[in-house]
């Protein structure tokens, strides 16, 4: 068996300085149609962790991942993704910083009037000076990652849910961006297929080594996460061995009222004496 | 309906007014930006374009026939039916060739627009497309600009072109008048002002059905219901702007030649 991941620069980070961690968010606030939805959040996002954020419908779990990807802008604080803020970033400057950014959209975001193959290779070819011919391998690669390559002439119509979750996942990562940032990839899935993007996302974390926001309602497939590490000789995720608990990079969030009210790792959630926590994990 | 106090209502106009006008700049100000997506203004120009040639012909063709069968009445009781061809001719180059072409065009593609864009923004495809390192304005937007403003000119002159044909076909047919003599006289009669002020239009028309298609479809919001009212928004919109911009640009245009 090979050796599970250790979460090795997650707790020796000691640094302030932003470039040193894949996401910062300090003091930020946002509000919609004068309803305050964050306030005032701050946490980090170490270098090669995936971190899963939980909250209730509406507590602005989804926006936090359009605000690292300065989608929409905070009405106050900051926010650096790789160093940059992309608080102080004209749009323009933001497109660049999007190519090192790959995100997987909560109802998977697939232009439906193209294929598979040109929503996978969207990226590539927006790169520029590249023609279709030069894709064609990186999407191939891309759709073995999530084992839908007989689809690439498919169009996202004819595709169920889950594998339009899995191309969307193909198409975020054919760059191999740094950071990985998902809505919901497990949202309306029958439990076969909501394991099969878990593993996609733990191979992701453990082989790629991409830092990753995961935005989930399920604590289920974050504790799979916790406590699983992906095997690359089998192919396949295996639950880490025992005693190594909490040994994969692996952070949760939990928010309430626009508020953080955890952050750490799977040990401290357990040993969370919150009540609103303990019945959320319960 | 929710009720919004005047200044609110007021202040969204404005912000309304803005937005539009900084869509409006940024899609002709990204044709001197890179990329460009010349691949795409072929694709919305087929679309644009030779998807309206059916519409354009028929009402061209019908407005063409109709003005000179209401005007071969009243021109007969005065014994001037040999002028038929110059009405049709100015008639439809001055003013309701551009006019009718700009609103078939609108109510055609501003909806086709609106219904589109509005359509991605709802299923997120409009930030997908933003958080993939494009510019939707570059890629969406641009493209239909272009397009629409250079497929709505030479559309408008096919549609002159079938108006005056339209005539010919009456007034050969109807009224025995001879057909070379309506081609001449209504070529004869046309100047150059004349002619100006018919290919102008249709390029401030086209930037206007397009400019306010992608605008009503990049500011849906509300689903399908919201999708829905984008684009009924953008048909009437886009048609009462082409209205007013024709009346001004006529008025002005008349001023400037000195017209009588």
């Amino acid at each position: 068996m090979a050796a599970p991941p250790v979460a090795a620069q997650e707790r020796t980070q000691q640094t302030d300085d932003p470039a040193s961690f894949a996401i910062v968010f300090e003091d930020v606030s946002i509000a919609f149609d004068e309803k305050p939805v964050l306030d005032g959040i701050s946490f980090r996002l170490n270098k090669g962790e995936t971190k899963a954020i939980f909250g209730v419908a509406g507590s602005g779990k989804s926006t936090i991942l359009k605000l690292a990807l300065g989608l929409v802008r905070p009405d106050s604080g900051h926010i650096y993704v790789l160093g940059e803020d992309v608080t102080a970033m004209r749009e323009e400057q933001l497109f660049d910083l999007r190519q090192k950014i790959g995100m997987v959209f909560q109802e998977s975001a697939l232009f439906d009037s193209l294929t598979v193959r040109e929503n996978v290779a969207f990226r590539a070819l927006e790169e520029g000076n590249v023609r279709e011919e030069d894709v064609e391998k990186p999407v191939r690669e891309s759709l073995s990652f999530v084992e839908l390559e007989n689809t690439v002439d498919m169009f996202p119509s004819e595709l169920s849910g889950g594998m339009r979750r899995r191309v969307a996942i193909a198409r975020a990562i054919i760059t191999h961006p740094e950071i990985l940032l998902y809505d919901s990839p497990t949202g309306g899935l029958d439990p076969v297929t909501s394991t099969t993007i878990i593993e996609l996302i733990v191979k992701q974390r453990d082989v790629y080594k991409t830092s990753a926001l995961m935005v989930t309602h399920r604590l289920q497939d974050a504790f799979v996460m916790a406590t699983h590490y992906f095997d690359r000789k089998s192919n396949h995720m295996q639950p880490l061995p025992p005693g190594m608990r909490g040994e994969v990079p692996m952070g949760f969030l939990i928010l309430r009222d626009g508020k953080i009210i955890f952050d750490g790792d799977v040990h401290e959630l357990a040993q969370s004496k919150d009540e609103y926590i303990r019945e959320y994990i319960s | 309906m929710e009720l919004i106090s005047p200044s609110e209502f007021a202040k969204e106009k404005v912000e309304a007014v803005q937005d539009y006008s900084v869509l409006a700049s940024r899609s002709v100000g990204n044709l001197f930006r890179f990329p460009r997506y010349f691949g795409d203004m072929v694709q919305q120009a087929d679309l644009i374009g030779v998807g309206s040639l059916p519409i354009v012909i028929l009402t061209g063709l019908s407005i063409g026939a109709e003005l000179a069968l209401n005007s071969a009445n009243t021109l007969q009781r005065f014994g001037s039916l040999s002028l038929i061809g110059q009405l049709v001719s100015v008639g439809m180059v001055r003013e309701l060739g551009p006019i009718i072409t700009g609103l078939m065009v609108a109510g055609r593609n501003a909806s086709g627009m609106a219904s589109e864009l509005g359509s991605m923004i709802v299923t997120e495809q409009i930030d997908a497309m933003r958080a993939l390192g494009t510019d939707p304005m570059k890629k969406l937007v641009t493209p239909r600009v272009i397009s629409t403003v250079f497929m709505l000119f030479f559309l408008t002159i096919l549609s002159d072109l079938l108006g005056l044909f339209g005539g010919a076909l009456i007034s050969t047919f109807l009224y025995g008048m001879d057909w070379r003599q309506y081609w001449s006289t209504g070529w004869q009669i046309l100047v150059f002002q004349d002619v100006f002020m018919g290919l102008l239009k249709p390029v401030l028309f086209g930037f206007i059905i397009a400019t306010v298609g992608c605008y009503y479809g990049m500011t849906a919001k509300g689903g399908t219901q919201g999708v829905g009212r984008a684009t009924t928004q953008a048909v009437v919109a886009s048609s009462v702007l082409i209205l007013v911009t024709d009346l001004v640009v006529t008025k002005l245009l008349m001023t400037i030649f000195a017209y009588h």
